[in-house]
């Protein structure tokens, strides 16, 4: 390999053309790497090589891109070209199949007097909220007991973690019977002589979409545990040694020290949560069915109802657009504000 | 960090230690809740199930529900219980994580250790891609699929859990990479090792927790996938989500819900196996990746 | 005509002879959503009569939510340009698929078949688009039954309701004597199911055909649609307090172990009854819903054809068209799914005392005009407006709201288009 190379490297050689793009496309490499890599070494590099730019060279200055071109060409198609498309469906009227007749903004009109939609969205605040919280809390306060040299610790990280290899048609089904009223918990307590123990909140439209958070909490707190422990393990022990030597109690150290250095766990856990929340669909639909009635509805399954079953395609895009605004708006600045630190950092 | 509780008196230790062990053993318990139930279910009969609670232990353990559920449950018309769809899904899993895994390396080394302009926003793209509700890209992406003629293969499904599967493998590998040094890398080039050569002699074999734990994020999420399972693939070909769905879901008939919980435990099976035996890995994994963020 | 005769000669013969040629028969390829139990049993009937015909079959079960799951699936199978055969699609769907220009012509089979002279009225204009069939009908279901356990009604000393306003004494009688009046699951097909049986009984055939048919704003907005609604919420009082998200055949359960006094469901309900070993008449009784004697709401399950690109393929779907036509099969199915045959022909010695009046009133409200499709289960209109007005029904059922605001909303509902 390296002598094919070699070989190819000194037939180009002879072209004085090719070796002068070469070398200009060399120098725009050496620009990049002294912006990101510190001055001096860059400086060295281009000392010590200074000849050596060929064709080599150029697949070397290319390859990286070339190896990065399916997934740009695959992200724009098939994600960015059908956000195109769903968009331009949001302006048409189209029913059960898509068509191509243009309906101006009266599928968003349509989308924004239903009431349906208006429940869909605060349960999506709502859980988001809760789920995206419950989860960073659990998660975090279950890594720190973890953390402090526990006993079979082995079985109970995989007592936290199992729930997250289960589907959350399975999930959802578990929990429907265990939050029945008249199956699970409350007739579980009642059995053991409370009788006037209430836990309806899976029939109740008022509180139904919080059955919802509870059930994704248990699934989704254990690998959120699992990050916080990792991001702990990875913590440099002799900063806290010195917070204790100069007195502070083990509280502080977490709240003032330990806690802040995880900040890139709570990035990576926040994304991966908030991209769980916004595309709850299955737990949704094994646990309540979006009721009762639809009041735990989501945007992700009104978004289903309304394409696949009510044949209403149009107003389905229409309000996957505004899903799609909804992530913009929240994941956007935070990925900025991530993307800068960590490249001062 | 344990090592603070010494400084305190002996006593308050002791006692912060049963505490911290009771809380543990109490979220235990929760998490394992649902597991309990679906196992005891599954190996009662049905009478027991009509007659008694739902947290009860089975009057009668049977284990006739697994054998069901196994080889002879009717889901659809093929009485072959979920055994045949069980095999279909590894059949398509397996490259399919493997494909997007070795995608997601080559993306993050390239993101990380070989970048250029525009290579961050590059990246932002891509994790605002896999926001995309699923929902959204049936309908086209049956249509691409029926163009390409992989519509309703193994192939196709495959194509599609690598399309949407990457963004996902690249934002593990590129947290894990920033944390290799540039100057490793700097080194390898003035040593006059190239883009792969640096990949495959030097960076690949330092990626072993992170493979662990993209296979294990990946494999999850693809065994677990119901919604491009049951648009793109029928009959022969559909996973065993899809055959748990069918076997579960009945509109106008009797639930046997013995035999339910067998086959979703069934179906869950093969990812439990991968959590319980490389969660150890996994942590590692996540400890070495995801410090720097 | 004699022009298009002599074609379909020679395309049957060109497709005989193909089929000869190629020494293979024809697959066909069946979307539906019985993936289970009785209902999966029934399929497995029609498979073995394929095979007889010497075709075979490929199996595309596709189960949840009432076929929601189903629906997506075949969307992406059109738009993909890979339509199975057939596909189970019922009521006005039919329609609405048929305008997308996709299915197929089956007037030549139902031709050969008289299928004109074998199923009523009702049922054939449903199946057929500009006058040519494109659909099969499988079978019958009626809505309004009330299931009662007699032994129940019997402790509480309560007779069974005949009216909506006999409802309440009998109700009360089982809820003082400990039992839950109502079973039901809380489901919004299943508030939506309880909701028309109490729009039929409350203001009658005609009104439910203006109101829940033609989409009547009059009617809707009347005082007698005020009226159901009021009842509706009357009978919301009789339901346990766990019944959200209950399955119905939980429901169902619940009268066969005498812990409720009555459910309202179509008669696949009986499947339940007959896998606990309960016999019509004695253990438990099929009713009509209070007020809706003489009245027959039904759910007509369909396979629609889709166009098919081979001779053989069309071969084969023509088959099936006439299989699931066939007295044979409609027989058999229908006695494991617990509904009646679409075929008027078909002898009904074999079926239950519940089937058997079933066929009597289907073929009796046909004549009186008082036979009406089920809303609640797509048949009356189409899917958005289903939709829009479920979704009025089933939050009036789970919230505080008044008769009055739900007559406004329904109104609303029912422009949805």
């Amino acid at each position: 390999m390296r002598r094919f190379l070699a070989n190819e490297q000194f037939e180009i050689n002879c072209s004085q053309a090719v070796v002068m793009r070469a070398r200009r496309v060399r120098i725009s490499k050496i620009e990049e790497m002294v912006m990101l890599a510190s001055p001096p070494s860059a400086v060295d590099d281009t000392v010590r090589k200074p000849c050596r730019l060929s064709l080599s060279d150029r697949i070397e200055t290319w390859l990286p891109k070339i190896i990065l071109a399916p997934t740009f060409v695959v992200t724009l198609l098939f994600i960015y070209g059908f956000i195109l498309w769903t968009g331009c469906l949001s302006f048409t009227t189209s029913r059960m199949l898509p068509n191509y007749e243009f309906a101006g903004l009266s599928q968003y009109h349509a989308l924004f007097a239903n009431e349906r939609w208006w429940v869909a969205l605060k349960n999506l605040a709502l859980f988001g909220g809760l789920f995206i919280a419950g989860c960073l809390a659990i998660g975090l306060s279950l890594a720190i007991l973890l953390d402090q040299k526990i006993r079979g610790e082995g079985f109970i990280r995989s007592v936290y973690l199992y729930p997250m290899a289960l589907s959350f048609v399975v999930t959802g089904t578990a929990w429907k019977w265990m939050l029945n009223p008249g199956l699970g918990i409350e007739k579980l307590v009642r059995d053991f002589g409370f009788h006037n123990f209430t836990f309806d909140w899976l029939t109740n439209s008022e509180l139904s979409i919080y059955t919802v958070v509870i059930a994704g909490v248990w699934q989704s707190s254990g690998f959120i545990m699992a990050m916080f422990l990792a991001g702990l393990r990875g913590v440099d022990d002799s900063i806290i040694k010195a917070a204790q030597v100069d007195g502070a109690s083990l509280p502080v150290i977490y709240w003032r020290i330990i806690i802040p250095s995880l900040r890139p766990v709570f990035f990576s856990a926040f994304m991966i949560l908030s991209h769980i929340a916004i595309k709850s669909f299955d737990l949704v639909m094994a646990l309540t069915g979006g009721g009762p009635g639809f009041s735990s509805d989501t945007p992700a399954t009104f978004m289903y109802t309304f394409s696949f079953t009510r044949n209403q395609i149009g107003m389905g895009a229409a309000s996957a657009m505004m899903m799609l605004m909804i992530v913009a708006a929240v994941v956007v600045p935070f990925l900025y504000s991530e993307l800068r630190s960590s490249r001062r950092g | 960090m344990a090592d603070s509780s010494n400084t305190q008196t002996q006593g308050s230790s002791r006692f912060g230690r049963y505490l911290i062990y009771t809380l543990l053993g109490l979220v235990c318990l929760y998490y394992l809740m649902p597991l309990f139930i679906m196992l005891s279910t599954s190996l009662k009969t049905l009478d027991d199930i009509r007659t008694g609670s739902l947290v009860s232990l089975p009057a009668h353990v049977t284990f006739q529900p697994w054998l069901d559920a196994w080889s002879k449950a009717c889901i659809g018309v093929r009485c072959e219980g979920m055994s045949v769809y069980f095999w279909n899904s590894f059949r398509f899993v397996v490259p399919a994580v493997l494909i997007s895994t070795l995608a997601g390396a080559f993306n993050g080394y390239v993101l990380t250790l070989w970048r250029f302009r525009g290579s961050d926003i590059f990246f932002s793209a891509l994790m605002i891609g896999c926001f995309i509700p699923f929902q959204v890209i049936l309908l086209p992406m049956a249509r691409t699929l029926g163009e390409l003629g992989i519509f309703n293969t193994i192939s196709g499904l495959i194509f599609v859990h690598v399309v949407y599967g990457v963004s996902f493998t690249t934002l593990f590998f590129r947290n894990y990479y920033v944390t290799i040094p540039d100057e490793l890398v700097k080194a390898a080039r003035i040593d006059g090792a190239g883009f792969l050569r640096i990949f495959w002699r030097i960076i690949l074999p330092i990626s072993t927790p992170i493979v662990v734990v993209s296979i294990i994020w990946q494999f999850t999420q693809i065994w677990n996938d119901f919604l491009f399972g049951v648009v793109f693939s029928s009959g022969d070909h559909q996973p065993v989500t899809v055959a748990l769905n069918n076997l579960v879901n009945t509109s106008t008939g009797v639930i046997g819900y013995n035999v339910d919980m067998a086959a979703a435990i069934i179906a869950a099976l093969p990812t439990l196996f991968i959590y319980i035996v490389a969660g150890k890995y996994f942590v590692r994994g996540l400890t070495a990746g995801s410090v720097k963020g | 005509m004699n022009c298009i005769q002599h074609k379909t000669k020679l395309a049957v013969a060109m497709a005989l002879s193909l089929a000869v040629f190629s020494a293979q028969a024809a697959e066909v390829e069946v979307l539906h959503w019985w993936t289970s139990g009785g209902e999966a049993k029934s399929v497995g009937e029609l498979k073995k009569l394929m095979q007889a015909k010497g075709d075979s079959w490929k199996d595309f079960a596709v189960s949840g939510g009432g076929g929601e799951n189903a629906m997506t699936v075949l969307k992406a199978r059109v738009v993909a340009g890979d339509a199975p055969t057939a596909a189970q699609i019922k009521g006005p769907s039919i329609q609405e698929w048929a305008n997308e220009g996709v299915l197929a012509n089956l007037s030549a089979v139902a031709k050969a078949g008289h299928w004109d002279a074998q199923l009523p009225p009702v049922v054939s204009s449903a199946m057929k688009y500009q006058g040519n069939y494109v659909a099969v009908p499988v079978n019958v279901h009626r809505v309004n039954w009330m299931w009662v356990n007699p032994a129940v009604f019997k402790k509480a000393g309560a007779t069974v309701p005949k009216t909506w306003a006999e409802f309440p004494a009998a109700a009360d009688k089982l809820q003082k004597a400990g039992f839950i009046p109502v079973a039901h699951g809380g489901q919004p097909w299943q508030d939506f199911t309880i909701f028309e049986s109490v729009v039929l009984g409350v203001g009658g055939a005609d009104f439910y055909k203006k109101s829940m048919v033609q989409l009547d704003q009059g009617a809707l907005q009347s005082a007698t649609m005020l009226k159901a609604f009021n009842t509706f919420r009357m009978v919301r009082k009789y339901v346990d307090k766990d019944f959200s998200g209950r399955d119905w055949n939980l429901a169902t359960q619940m009268v066969i172990q005498g812990k409720a006094g009555m459910q309202f469901m179509g008669d696949w309900a009986k499947g339940e009854f007959a896998a606990a070993g309960k016999k019509p008449g004695a253990d438990y009784l099929c009713v009509d819903a209070p007020g809706t004697k003489g009245d027959f709401t039904y759910n007509i399950d369909s396979f629609v054809m889709f166009k098919q690109k081979s001779a053989e393929a069309t071969k084969g779907q023509d088959d099936l068209a006439s299989a699931i036509m066939s007295p044979e099969f409609q027989e058999i199915f229908n006695l494991n799914k617990g509904s009646i045959p679409a075929r008027l022909d078909v002898k009904m010695d074999k079926f239950d005392d519940c089937a058997k009046k079933s066929h009597t009133d289907f073929i009796a409200s046909s004549k009186a005009g008082t036979l009406v499709p089920s809303i609640a289960h797509q048949m009356a209109v189409p899917a958005a407006t289903t939709g829009a007005i479920q979704d009025v029904v089933t939050q009036f059922f789970n919230s505080e709201m008044t008769s009055a605001q739900a007559v406004v909303k329904l109104a609303a509902a029912a422009r949805t288009k």
